[in-house]
């Protein structure tokens, strides 16, 4: 959303809905409103001029080409992995049915 | 359909052939254990750094020049949000406006015309995990060993007119990786894996139509017949007059149809923004050339130089090719017995035959050059026929040993002798009277149905030429 200001109810319900959250008309308000405060307060950067400055795309500037080798690591158990599942099967997480 | 035209642009994802994932040191192996190989980083637990596996870099770098790309100067990760199961970190490490390379180009060979395929865009991302349906009951289940899997994203410009040359784009995509030793390009066991866009519009038209987007397409047999299946479907949409609907579709290989997946609407907002926690990444063009220089013959390029080696037709000469191992395995044996003509015929006849039944590549069976010299030899010495040979074959294949072990313990040979072929032929003669009358009224094919029976009756042990000679003789001789 470049340059834009305000964040409109449609929005916050649109974003909500690709996090897949249910919010209440009341709590759509409520993120509207702050939502549209902190893009406020970030707006404040295009103030800055950036005309000759390269866009960044990591903090650390100078570090580039960090690599590992391509070597295999142990892997948790199984057993670990589904420990704080709230539903398994057969050693896989079960979810819902989702169609796609 | 003539007064249409096809547009279809492909993107293929390939597993490349890393032994730990792209962004930690878990397996990649194939079949483990559901959620054996995974750790904090491919689950994407709180505090974990990724950090990329230089094999896969190089390996994505390599691809990209033998497709005649350009590389990216400043090379970068993004983050790709949805949340859905198969993602446990809700975002897919991938790349976006600055793809590892672009601008690329592959030449293929349809219906005895090359043609060039652009490539728009080849870039690095992770795998996500795989999930089982199980019908009926409402439940999906989740195995997160492929998520974090190398894979490399290859787009095409919509430069291919038919589901025939999507076909032959997307063979000549496999032979080269697996050329480069990349990427084993397993389509059953999603190794590779193809979208299509596809789209028609009136010939001559100059802009497009609107496209649909096809899922699922498990082999190169499922990309054509989807890709026909579809072009079908819009012409007969845009002849009744009715308005194409621009949504992803799914190819159902069981009732041979497309179906509805999902309309543009609901496509996902993937609001993408750079990995912070990955660092950019440059090549710089001296190495860009030792790799480039490093690069093994490619499969249009070695085709050449069988035909002009080698004497070999176009045809046999892009069979051969096509496939890395059976190259080889050509010129290995090429050393051995010096025919080409005759190994590109065993080796595109009864060998692929027999590769085929047992969907199993050469390299993997116990067949080797070596066996195919000593059996093209004995043939050449008429020690047994062609037809004993292709009869011990199997068993070669089976065993791994020599055939003339095979011709020895078996007790074969060729029966040359004439004397001890001529009761044999006087059988035959007995009960063929109708095919003696037919070859002297001119009939050619009664003389190579007698040779057959021959054959039969000595169980391929005759030797053909002698028989024909003998045949020839006394049906001419007035029987």
């Amino acid at each position: 959303m470049p340059n834009k200001k305000t964040i409109d109810e449609k929005t916050v319900k649109h974003v909500a809905g690709l996090s897949r959250i249910n919010l209440s008309g009341k709590e759509v308000k409520l993120y509207q409103r702050q939502l549209t405060g902190i893009l406020g307060y970030i707006n404040k950067l295009n103030e800055l001029d950036t005309k000759d400055t390269l866009p960044t795309s990591h903090p650390l500037g100078n570090l580039k080409n960090v690599f590992r080798k391509d070597s295999v690591r142990k892997s948790l158990s199984a057993e670990d992995v589904l420990k704080n599942a709230p539903a398994k099967k057969d050693g896989f997480f079960k979810v819902p049915k989702i169609i796609e | 359909m003539k007064d249409y035209e096809i547009v279809i642009g492909l993107e293929a994802h390939v597993q490349l052939l890393t032994e730990s994932k792209v962004f930690c040191g878990c397996s990649t192996k194939f079949g483990l254990a559901p959620n054996s190989s995974t750790c904090p980083v491919c689950l994407g637990l709180p505090g974990v750094l990724p950090v990329l596996n230089e094999k896969a870099f190089l390996y994505a770098i390599k691809t990209a020049l033998a497709l005649n790309c350009r590389i990216q100067d400043i090379i970068k990760f993004d983050r790709k949000n949805y949340y859905y199961p198969d993602l446990p970190k809700n975002f897919q490490i991938s790349q976006y406006d600055k793809p590892l390379a672009y601008s690329g180009y592959i030449e293929i060979e349809h219906n005895n015309a090359k043609k060039k395929i652009r490539i728009t865009r080849v870039h690095l991302e992770e795998d996500a995990g795989k999930l089982i349906h199980e019908p009926g009951k409402g439940l999906s289940y989740v195995d997160f060993n492929r998520t974090g899997i190398p894979l490399l994203e290859i787009v095409s410009e919509p430069d291919i007119s038919s589901p025939e040359e999507g076909s032959a784009y997307l063979q000549e995509l496999k032979s080269i990786l697996q050329y480069l030793k990349v990427s084993d390009c397993n389509m059953e066991e999603g190794s590779l894996r193809c979208d299509a866009n596809i789209s028609v519009r009136p010939r001559g038209e100059g802009s497009l139509g609107v496209k649909a987007e096809l899922k699922n397409m498990n082999s190169f047999k499922a990309v054509r017949d989807a890709l026909s299946y579809e072009a079908k479907r819009h012409v007969e949409l845009l002849r009744k007059g009715e308005r194409i609907v621009q949504e992803t579709r799914l190819w159902n290989e069981r009732k041979q149809i497309t179906e509805l997946m999902r309309t543009k609407e609901e496509t996902h907002d993937y609001r993408y923004f750079p990995e912070p926690d990955l660092v950019p990444f440059t090549v710089d063009k001296k190495e860009i050339d030792r790799i480039k220089r490093s690069l093994p013959e490619l499969p249009q390029a070695k085709k050449k130089r069988f035909i002009a080696l080698y004497g070999l037709g176009k045809y046999d000469a892009g069979v051969l090719t096509r496939d890395m191992e059976i190259s080889n395995f050509f010129e290995e044996t090429i050393k051995l017995f010096d025919n080409p003509k005759k190994i590109a015929n065993w080796l595109s006849g009864d060998i692929a035959s027999i590769l085929n039944e047992r969907k199993i590549t050469i390299g993997r069976t116990r067949f080797k050059p070596a066996h195919l010299a000593e059996l093209l030899d004995l043939i050449h010495t008429e020690e047994i026929t062609g037809k004993m040979a292709k009869e011990i074959l199997p068993e070669i294949f089976d065993r791994g040993i020599s055939p003339k072990e095979i011709v020895r313990s078996k007790g074969l040979k060729q029966i040359k002798d004439a004397g001890e072929l001529a009761s044999v032929i006087d059988d035959v003669l007995r009960e063929n009277k109708k095919s003696i009358d037919d070859y002297k009224k001119g009939k050619v094919n009664a003389l190579i149905f007698l040779v057959g029976q021959v054959m039969r009756k000595t169980k391929g042990q005759a030797n053909p030429k002698i028989v024909n000679e003998i045949l020839k003789k006394r049906l001419e001789g007035g029987g």
